[in-house]
């Protein structure tokens, strides 16, 4: 009997163990892997990273310069982000807010007019 | 690169895992693979001390392989979903699910086969528990 | 005595997850229980079909969310077996305190749902409390909170800072401290012992027989763990697997506070040791040939079959995970029990459904 007791009484005096969230946001830890971003100029529409994905979410277009990433496919493992040999695609601290409808990003990049076979394109 | 496999054929199955349980084997798990469109290959683990021992029983698909429940008792959930998922059917099973583990009453076809083999008449298979090659 | 058929789930208060038992009463007492699955089934083995070698290790984490790192450990150990690969000693200790976090944060939820399948709430809440802070450093390390993602084959993908190895001690032991003080919460409480003590006994040779893993078969006095292997980095760190004797809900309760406390002296040990170096090897070429990998997870030994045959994908992948192997086990707890009892007896061998179908 009574043996939870003390861990109760302890409870009044130790701060709170949750937050009011919406009000109150727990700070991001600087490894955190939140969304994926993909900043298009530099991006060279190898493929690399549509080929390592492990939900196969991207679909790259290297005609028409063409990145796309069904967002709600995309488990966030980060493997794109380690793998994309122009270091192009990054992952934000904070996670995408919560949406009604499924999302794909779409991210059209400048068709490059000569083709320059470099060795990073075999994918 | 296993390291103790043993070859069994159906018709010494139930001896050998007898045997083994004899021998104070734990049961741990069947692995059911697809050779090729007709074959299928079930390897039955076992363990004492750490120290692991297969057997190996190479069947054409569609036989009814006798189930070691009987002897392993716990082997009744993982032959079902062999059952389930490919095309080989036990006999004697201690619980027999008749194909609906984790698949739907409607469905004939095998999902995990790459060359699906069609259970025509699923629901009859089992009924008589006499088993042939 | 006439007898009654209750459906116990798939959908009921005290299971976190889909699983469906028909039990056949007399009275009030069990008499029968027959389990039913599918209700998660995802086919993830076949997934292997589809994608290669490497990516299979972010589908084989998400076979069961609770143990994603042990998953992806054990197949990344079979693959680099395969290949024989040896892993960097660096990243064999990182594997280690990973690990073992994730038993800690398992066996904590484990303990906050067992207090709450009899309900006591708010140790259930006690535990969860703590669970956060081990979620905590989880994210910190890796950048997740329970995915944590960090295995590829040939080692880990994330490294420990000094800093952060710092921080995660101080945590420990303020962690350590909190799990104590709920012990005797636990263990020597009235209302506990009158729900936990002799139900769903499960005797030694039976768990043997019954091919049981895990705490449940340590519970049952059977001193058999694989982290007695010595995979990672385990060979080179003290430890004994913890056991009781009784095989009944308290003993089993009894073996995961126990092994969580464990936990955290292993990954001291880890930490005290670990040396410096790289993180990961480059692994070329593709597998060859057929290997068994066994780890120890929270719920007891999970056992990969990895066929391979030199190609990109792989033949076939089984996973044997531990719940698998404990539902037999649950059917012949049930049988004698009040029906009162039920909640507490399935939540007693730590079900985990969507392992159990993948
Ligand atoms: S790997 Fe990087 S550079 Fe290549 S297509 Fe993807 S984002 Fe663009
Ligand atoms: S984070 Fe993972 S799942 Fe998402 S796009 Fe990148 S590789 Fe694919």
């Amino acid at each position: 009997m009574f043996k939870m007791t003390p861990n109760i009484l302890k409870n009044f005096i130790t701060e709170k163990a949750t937050r009011l969230y919406p009000y109150e946001v727990k700070e991001p830890y600087d490894i955190n892997r939140g969304e994926l971003v993909n900043e298009i100029e530099k991006c060279n529409f190898c493929g690399i990273c549509a080929a390592k994905c492990p939900s196969q979410c991207i679909t790259v277009n290297k005609k028409t310069a063409t990145w796309e990433c069904a967002l709600f496919v995309c488990v966030y493992c980060g493997v794109c982000v380690e793998t994309c040999p122009q270091k192009c695609l990054h992952q934000k601290q904070t996670y995408r807010k919560p949406v009604r409808e499924k999302e794909i990003i779409f991210m059209q990049g400048e068709v490059k007019a000569k083709d320059t076979p470099d060795g990073s394109e075999s994918s | 690169m296993l390291e103790e496999v043993i070859p069994v054929t159906p018709e010494i199955l139930s001896g050998e895992t007898a045997k083994i349980k004899y021998e104070g084997y734990k049961f741990i798990t069947l692995s059911c693979v697809e050779m090729d469109a007709n074959n299928v290959e079930i390897l039955y683990h076992f363990d004492r001390d750490l120290q692991l021992k297969h057997f190996r029983l190479a069947v054409p698909k569609k036989t009814i392989i006798p189930s070691i429940s009987p002897i392993y008792m716990a082997a009744f959930l993982v032959e079902n979903e062999i059952q389930d998922l490919f095309a080989i059917r036990f006999s004697g099973l201690v619980i027999d699910f008749n194909r609906t583990l984790y698949l739907e009453d409607e469905i004939k076809n095998t999902p995990f086969c790459k060359y699906t083999v069609v259970e025509s008449d699923s629901r009859e298979i089992s009924s008589p528990p006499d088993f042939d090659e | 005595m006439k007898r009654t058929i209750i459906p116990f789930g798939p959908q009921h208060p005290v299971l976190p997850e889909p699983i469906h038992l028909t039990l056949t009463v007399e009275d009030e007492i069990i008499t029968e229980a027959v389990p039913a699955l599918g209700f998660v089934h995802r086919g993830l083995e076949q997934l292997a079909d589809l994608r290669d070698f490497r990516q299979m290790v972010q589908v084989v984490e998400r076979v069961c969310g609770i143990c994603s790192m042990m998953h992806a450990m054990c197949y990344a150990q079979g693959i680099e077996g395969l290949m024989e690969v040896e892993v960097p000693p660096r990243a064999k200790y990182l594997r280690v305190i990973w690990s073992e976090l994730h038993r800690m944060h398992s066996h904590l939820l484990w303990l906050g749902l067992f207090a709450d399948s009899f309900g006591f709430e708010s140790l259930f809440m006690q535990f969860w409390r703590i669970r956060e802070k081990i979620l905590n450093i989880q994210e910190a390390t890796t950048g997740n909170r329970i995915i944590v993602s960090v295995n590829v084959i040939g080692g880990v993908r994330k490294d420990l800072s000094p800093d952060q190895i710092r921080w995660m001690l101080s945590e420990l032991i303020e962690v350590e401290q909190m799990i104590m003080n709920l012990g005797p919460t636990l263990f020597d409480d009235y209302t506990v012992k009158k729900r936990t003590v002799d139900k769903g006994i499960l005797s030694g040779e039976k768990a043997m027989e019954l091919g049981t893993a895990g705490p449940t078969l340590r519970g049952s006095g059977v001193s058999q763990d694989m982290r007695t292997l010595g995979y990672a980095a385990l060979n080179e760190l003290d430890f004994t697997p913890v056991t009781e004797k009784n095989g009944d809900c308290w003993s089993r309760c009894k073996v995961r506070f126990l092994e969580t406390l464990q936990s955290i002296d292993l990954v001291r040990q880890a930490i005290a040791r670990i040396p410096n170096g790289e993180i990961n090897t480059k692994v070329k070429g593709r597998p060859d040939g057929e290997i068994i990998a066994r780890v120890e997870q929270p719920r007891g030994e999970v056992f990969y079959y990895i066929k391979a045959n030199g190609k990109k994908n792989l033949d076939r992948l089984r996973i044997r995970t531990p719940t698998f192997a404990n539902i037999p086990a649950l059917l012949t707890m049930l049988p004698g029990m009040w029906l009162s009892d039920v909640p507490v007896v399935v939540l007693s061998i730590d079900p985990c459904i969507s392992c159990t179908e993948r």
